[in-house]
C-alpha cells in the first residue's frame, strides 16, 4: 500500500534508528551509501545548524539496502527534488508537517538539469570561464554535458556544483 | 534546409544533406552564376587554433561568392590574449559580420558561441567534438564517386581523436551504409560516438584491428592520420603505425573500384604511389571544399532559400 511498508514488516526497530521529525522533509527509499551524496546536492553540511538524521544501509524490501534522511524544518523544492533523482531514483519524498505526512511523492527524473553540475571534461568549453550555465541531459542510467556531449555515468554527485 | 547555424552533422537530416550536396554540384557545374550572389556580405573569420586550409577554403568560397572576408588573425595578437571570453568575442565580432566562421580548440565552443549571436555560425572544428562542413564535403566526394546508398565504408586510423571520423559517421546513418571502423585498440571510437551510432535503427557498425578482413567489401576507404604524439612511447607507436598504411601491395585484394579518401595533411599513411591510382580521391575531396562551402554560406546566407 504505502512507501511505508518497509517498516512494517516486523522489524519496527529500523524506524527507532531514524527519529521521527515535527517539521520538515523525510527522503526515503534513497539507494544504499547515498545518503550523504543527498546532503551535498541539498548543500546540508550542518554548519548552519541544521537538524539531520541519517539512516544508512537500513533493510529494506524494495532495495534490500537503502538509506533515510530526515531534515528538520526544511521542505525541498522541486529543483531540489530534480536532481535528487540523479543519484536517488528510487527515492520517496515525504513532506512532514506537525509529525504528519502531508504531501508523498516520488522522484521524477527530469529531461535536463540546468545549473546544477559541472562538466568533468577538462577540454568542455563551459569549464573555461565563459558565462554559460551548464546544462545536461538526462539519460537512463547517465547525463550528458549539452555542449562537449561527454557522457557521465559513475560519480554523478561529484558533478553537483557546490559554489 | 532551414537551420540558423551548423554546429554538428546530427543536426542535419537526409533531405539537408541532399539540398546542400545538390547545390553544391549546381555550384560546381557553374561558378559564375553565383559569382555576384553574396557580393556585400561579410564573412567573420575567428580561428582560435591555426588552419590554414580550412580558412582559406572558407575565404575562397566566400570571395567566389562575391562577398568578402574579415580575420581576427592570430589569437596571440587578439584581445582573447587579454582573457576575454569566446561569448563576448562572437557577440563583437557579430556586428561586423553577416556570418561567423568558428574554430576553437575546446569541446562544444560552437554550441555556445551560437547562444550569443543571431548571425549564421558554422562550427570549423571544436576541439575533439565536431567539423559539419568537412563532413558535407567529404559526403559530396563520396556520392561522386560510389554513391551514399548501398554503401560500405571501412573508417580507419585514428578514431578516438577524430571529429572529422565522427561527424561523418553521424551522417553516414541517414543512409543506407555498413560502417567499418578499423583502428588499434587504443584509438577506437569513443564511446559516446558508439553509443550515437547504436541510438540509429538501421545503422550497422563493426569494429576491427585489421584491414584485411574487410578491404575486400569496402566501397570506400577514409583514413586518417595516426599521430605519434598519442602514444607515450615511440616503440608502441611504431608497431601500429605500419599496420595502417596504405600502399599498392596493400591493396591486392581490395575492389577495383575502391575509392580511398583522407581528410589530409597525410603524412605516410598512403603511400605517393597510389595517388596516380583511380582510386585515389582525396585531393580532389580537398578541392570540394570550395563549392561545397559556397553551397553552405549560400543556404544560411538566404535563410534557406535556393532562388529558382
Ligand atoms: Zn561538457
Amino acid at each position: 500500500m504505502s512507501d511505508d511498508h518497509d517498516h512494517h514488516d516486523g522489524n519496527a526497530d529500523h524506524e527507532l534508528r531514524v527519529s521521527k521529525i515535527q517539521d520538515g522533509t523525510v527522503i526515503d527509499h534513497v539507494r544504499g551509501g547515498q545518503a550523504l551524496n543527498v546532503l551535498a546536492i541539498l548543500g546540508i553540511d550542518g554548519s548552519k545548524g541544521e537538524e539531520v538524521s541519517v539512516g544508512m544501509n537500513v533493510p529494506s524490501d524494495r532495495l534490500a539496502r537503502k538509506d533515510i534522511v530526515k531534515v528538520e524544518g526544511r521542505e525541498l523544492s522541486q529543483d531540489e527534488v530534480d536532481v535528487l533523482s540523479l543519484i536517488a531514483p528510487d527515492a520517496s519524498i515525504n513532506i512532514v508537517r506537525d509529525y504528519d505526512v502531508v504531501e508523498k511523492h516520488r522522484v521524477e527524473r527530469p529531461a535536463v538539469v540546468e545549473g546544477v553540475l559541472s562538466c568533468p571534461n577538462a577540454d568542455c568549453i563551459t569549464t573555461d570561464g565563459e558565462p554559460v550555465t551548464s546544462r545536461f541531459e538526462v539519460l537512463d542510467d547517465a547525463v550528458r554535458c549539452s555542449y562537449c556531449e561527454t557522457i557521465t555515468r559513475e560519480g554523478i554527485a561529484e558533478l553537483i556544483d557546490t559554489n | 534546409m532551414r537551420h540558423d547555424h551548423l554546429i554538428t552533422s546530427k543536426q542535419l537530416s537526409r533531405a539537408d544533406i541532399e539540398t546542400v550536396l545538390d547545390r553544391a554540384a549546381e555550384i560546381a557545374d557553374d561558378p559564375d552564376a553565383v559569382a555576384n550572389r553574396h557580393a556585400n556580405a561579410v564573412l567573420g573569420l575567428l580561428f582560435f587554433e591555426p588552419s590554414t586550409r580550412t580558412k582559406m577554403s572558407f575565404e575562397t568560397a566566400m570571395k567566389r561568392l562575391g562577398g568578402s572576408v574579415v580575420d581576427m588573425g592570430s589569437v596571440e595578437s587578439s584581445s582573447v590574449k587579454k582573457g576575454e571570453t569566446l561569448a563576448d568575442t562572437v557577440r563583437v565580432i557579430e556586428g561586423y559580420a553577416d556570418s561567423l566562421v568558428l574554430r576553437h580548440p575546446k569541446q562544444g565552443a560552437a554550441a555556445m558561441a551560437c547562444e550569443f549571436v543571431d548571425v549564421p555560425l558554422l562550427n570549423a572544428g571544436d576541439g575533439a567534438g565536431h567539423h559539419p562542413t568537412q563532413t558535407m564535403l567529404d559526403l559530396y566526394t563520396i556520392r561522386e564517386n560510389a554513391g551514399l546508398d548501398d554503401l560500405t565504408i571501412g573508417i580507419m586510423g585514428d578514431l578516438k581523436y577524430g571529429r572529422t571520423v565522427h561527424s561523418l559517421s553521424y551522417a553516414l546513418t541517414n543512409f543506407d551504409t555498413h560502417q567499418h571502423f578499423i583502428s588499434p585498440e587504443s584509438l577506437q571510437l569513443p564511446r559516446e560516438v558508439v553509443y550515437d551510432l547504436h541510438q540509429q535503427d538501421d545503422t550497422q557498425i563493426r569494429e576491427h584491428e585489421a584491414l584485411e578482413s574487410v578491404l575486400p567489401s569496402l566501397d570506400v576507404l577514409y583514413v586518417t592520420r595516426i599521430q605519434r604524439e598519442r602514444f607515450p612511447d615511440e616503440n608502441e607507436y611504431q608497431k601500429v603505425a605500419g599496420e595502417y598504411q596504405i600502399d599498392l601491395e596493400t591493396l591486392e585484394d581490395a575492389s577495383d573500384d575502391l575509392t580511398i579518401m583522407h581528410p589530409l595533411p597525410r603524412v605516410d599513411e598512403i603511400a605517393p604511389e597510389i595517388d596516380e591510382t583511380e582510386h585515389a580521391a582525396y585531393f580532389e575531396q580537398a578541392h570540394n571544399g570550395v563549392p561545397v562551402r559556397m553551397a553552405l554560406l549560400d543556404l544560411l546566407l538566404s535563410g534557406g532559400e535556393t532562388d529558382e
